[in-house]
């Protein structure tokens, strides 16, 4: 009984959040693994973006909520995902014809477009604060709880609930749906193929006869729809506000670097693997000890690596370790 | 626009705009925009030494401001002996720990051969913090609750504030060279985003450490170099200075209360004045010296060394330059002048708020100065600090006036006005963003660009 205290213990405070917040790093990181890969520069005001799209949702939403529009259970926020898309699509499509072809077509160096990027920034970080402002919006509703501690407890007779928030759910679901249609398009599809392709060896896809105008395109589409959803399951989880989007830029960079920048399918595992870290190292422990262990070695502090407010900080020192010992990632890099 | 601007051109530019702030809004605005310009002047030549000198990316700017800043609370507060009594050794003790921990770390992985080599290693970095926590904790807890609203940290030294600049300055060094180390022989593009999130390491600790920083309860009255504005509105020699200064004016009025008045108002505006004047003559010493030794280095053999790496890193090797050890200096070196920078901003204002230390504020925008001012030219960082700053102030004030301008037909109460006028403080990022995007555009090396040096 003990036992399985302790499991629900760690399922409750561990495994959910690692998940939801695994899944969101996850989306982001692949958007930029994408934007590096085929466009080859790292970009910065990829967190913008996402505040861009999902200020864009909110807006909708608002406005869906004032027609009387809703999903009933489900949040509205996902009926109004689409406009937000679109907007952010042409948003990204518009920033790239006027500044980053410029410095594709002259073949600057990385550093350069990363410079550019932060200009991006700036101004879409000016954008979303003139727009919707600096503070928080909440645009959840529906149904807040899948499933309570006290349910849980009650059904089960243990000392140990689960909660699981419909938000959790929604962001694991949607992930898996999103990162299988996109691991599908970019490996069964003609399209997609000519994407990996043009990101493995320019020369060659050229020669081959892939249009660079349409792969730019196509990854841009591709960039914004994941930096919607991504920003949008991350604001139907805490809630929105213009500069936590800013701070997640960060994870999201070392969930790339970790899984090998310029690989989707390392991105998405170097966001479970910043998640877990970071939730792992800053549990404290001495509940579940105490559950398993005998009464004699109960643990009298908190067993807890490091405190909660470090939290950034552990994905930053997983980056680095990284970057030491295995700078090309996890999962080796450069090829979508 | 082929032909380049003339820096004095420029620089007389800027100063008329100062001039004409000290008119039209007050001397006291113009003064404030003048410091933190030659401020931010400063920090810029340290990023422009990494970047423009020998192409290093250093997105860590923000950590090292932090640094400085720390630096300050260490030199300059009166240490608390209670605390030192409750937690001083424990502090001291665990210091000492990281201290051994850092160099054995150093020493396997330099003299170390094995193949447990790695696993040693990784052992090594995981148990400094439990390490730290079992040698450290009680005693930071203890030191946390003495006094805890008013005091509670460790407090520092109780030096004169300016001997904490230089501290600072070697303390940003120290790290640099833990950073460097570790991070220099990464490509460009991983090295910006690696210096960017260990600033963010640096300022969570500053934030969240209390014993040493107050953390986000902040630290304020710190000293000054130059004299508080209430000493001088009591000093004999500062009011009878302002009646010399102002005799004309006192001398058309002729009742003696309205003149006491008078008088007491004039010291009262002038004290602030003459504090921020102060500040201004130290600074610019400070940037003066910091110029003329980096012209000089530029010029040395040893700037043309440091060119000859950045535009051409294989054929320097080949030359037989050691790249990784020159990169590493030129990275101390940078951080240091950061490092104090962040000392003389903490010092201007007088208080130490490890929460405010936002990358958006104190790297990017230091980031945009130099390359808006010309990366490689000293003369270029300066100017770009001091346009950016410029803009960085005015532009709420401009941004307000177009809106008026633009809407003035429009019913103040207005829902879309209104909520424009609200958010008047973000339109500058606006303006932040489009200058880097068309300074990067159709001036890339910036408004000063790089002079080619021929010795």
């Amino acid at each position: 009984m003990d036992f399985l205290n302790a499991i629900i213990l760690l399922a409750n405070y561990i495994i959910v959040p690692g998940l939801t917040y695994g899944s969101q790093l996850a989306l982001g990181a692949i958007g930029v693994t994408l934007i590096y890969g085929v466009l080859r520069f790292a970009n910065f005001a990829y967190g913008d973006l996402m505040a861009f799209g999902t200020m864009i949702v909110i807006l909708s939403t608002g406005y869906l909520q004032s027609l009387g529009i809703t999903l009933g259970f489900l949040p509205t926020a996902l009926l109004a995902l689409p406009i937000g898309i679109i907007a952010t699509i042409i948003l990204s499509l518009f920033f790239d014809k006027t500044v980053f072809k410029y410095y594709r077509d002259i073949k600057s160096e990385p550093v350069i477009l990363i410079v550019v990027s932060i200009g991006v920034m700036f101004i879409l970080n000016a954008i979303v604060r003139i727009v919707i402002g600096p503070g928080d919006v909440i645009f959840m509703d529906g149904a807040r709880f899948i499933m309570k501690a006290g349910e849980f407890k009650k059904m089960t007779g243990l000392n140990e609930g689960i909660a699981l928030k419909s938000t959790q759910v929604i962001t694991v679901i949607t992930t898996i749906i999103t990162c299988s249609i996109l691991f599908y398009f970019l490996n069964k599809t003609k399209t997609g193929k000519s994407m990996r392709a043009y990101s493995d060896n320019e020369d060659l896809a050229l020669l081959s006869g892939i249009d660079p105008t349409k792969i730019v395109m196509y990854t841009w589409v591709i960039v914004s729809i994941l930096a919607t959803i991504a920003g949008t399951l991350y604001g139907l989880d805490k809630s929105f506000k213009p500069f936590a989007y800013w701070n997640n830029l960060l994870p999201i960079f070392a969930a790339t670097i970790v899984g090998g920048i310029g690989n989707p399918l390392g991105a998405f595992y170097g966001g479970f693997v910043i998640a877990f870290t970071e939730i792992g190292l800053t549990y404290a422990y001495k509940k579940f000890l105490v559950y398993l262990l005998p009464e004699q070695l109960e643990p009298s502090s908190l067993v807890q690596y490091i405190s909660t407010d470090y939290k950034f900080a552990i994905s930053f020192a997983i980056l680095i370790v990284v970057l030491i010992y295995r700078p090309n990632g996890i999962f080796k890099g450069k090829v979508i | 626009m082929r032909n380049n601007l003339d820096i004095k051109l420029a620089f007389g530019v800027m100063a008329l705009l100062l001039i004409m702030v000290g008119f039209v809004q007050s001397w006291g605005v113009a003064l404030a925009i003048l410091n933190l310009c030659l401020i931010s002047a400063v920090m810029s030549m340290g990023v422009n030494i990494q970047w423009g000198y020998s192409g290093l990316i250093n997105f860590g700017v923000m950590g090292f401001l932090a640094i400085g800043g720390l630096a300050t609370i260490v030199v300059s507060v009166p240490p608390v002996n209670e605390a030192w009594a409750a937690g001083g050794f424990g502090i001291i003790l665990s210091g000492l720990i990281l201290f051994t921990l850092i160099t054995s770390i150093f020493y396997v992985h330099r003299k170390f051969q094995s193949k447990y080599k790695n696993y040693l290693l990784f052992f090594l970095v995981i148990s400094v913090i439990p390490m730290m926590k079992l040698a450290a904790g009680p005693s930071i807890s203890a030191i946390e609750s003495i006094d805890a609203a008013t005091s509670g940290f460790l407090g520092g030294f109780d030096l004169p504030i300016i001997l904490s600049w230089f501290v600072g300055a070697i303390f940003a060094a120290l790290v640099a060279f833990i950073i460097g180390k570790v991070c220099l022989d990464l490509r460009s593009d991983y090295l910006a985003i690696a210096t960017l999130l260990i600033s963010g390491i640096v300022v969570s600790y500053v934030k969240h450490e209390e014993w040493l920083t107050r953390g986000v309860k902040n630290v304020t009255g710190l000293k000054r170099p130059v004299p508080f504005e209430v000493d001088l509105q009591n000093s004999d020699w500062f009011i009878n200075f302002i009646g010399f200064l102002f005799k004309g004016r006192l001398s058309k009025v002729t009742d003696l209360d309205e003149k006491i008045i008078l008088l007491n108002d004039l010291v009262m505006t002038s004290s602030s004045i003459f504090v921020k004047l102060c500040f201004s003559v130290i600074f610019s010493i400070v940037l003066i010296t910091i110029l003329v030794f980096s012209e000089k280095a530029l010029r040395s053999p040893w700037g043309r060394m440091m060119r000859a790496i950045r535009d051409n890193e294989d054929a320097a090797k080949a030359m037989g330059k050691n790249v990784v050890k020159r990169h590493l200096h030129i990275f101390m070196i940078g951080s240091a002048i950061i490092g104090f920078s962040g000392a003389m901003l903490v010092t201007y204002d007088g208080l130490f708020t490890p929460a405010s230390y936002q990358p958006l504020r104190y790297t990017f925008i230091i980031w945009v100065m130099v390359l808006l001012g010309g990366t490689g030219n000293n003369y270029g960082a300066i100017l770009g600090a001091f346009v950016v700053w410029f803009i960085w102030i005015e532009s709420a004030p401009f941004a307000l006036f177009v809106i008026n301008a633009l809407m003035s037909e429009v019913d103040n109460t207005n829902q879309l006005k209104i909520h424009l006028i609200d958010s008047i403080p973000y339109f500058r990022y606006l303006m932040m963003g489009l200058g880097l995007l068309v300074v990067m555009r159709y001036r890339p090396k910036g408004l000063l660009p790089e002079k080619i040096i021929n010795n």
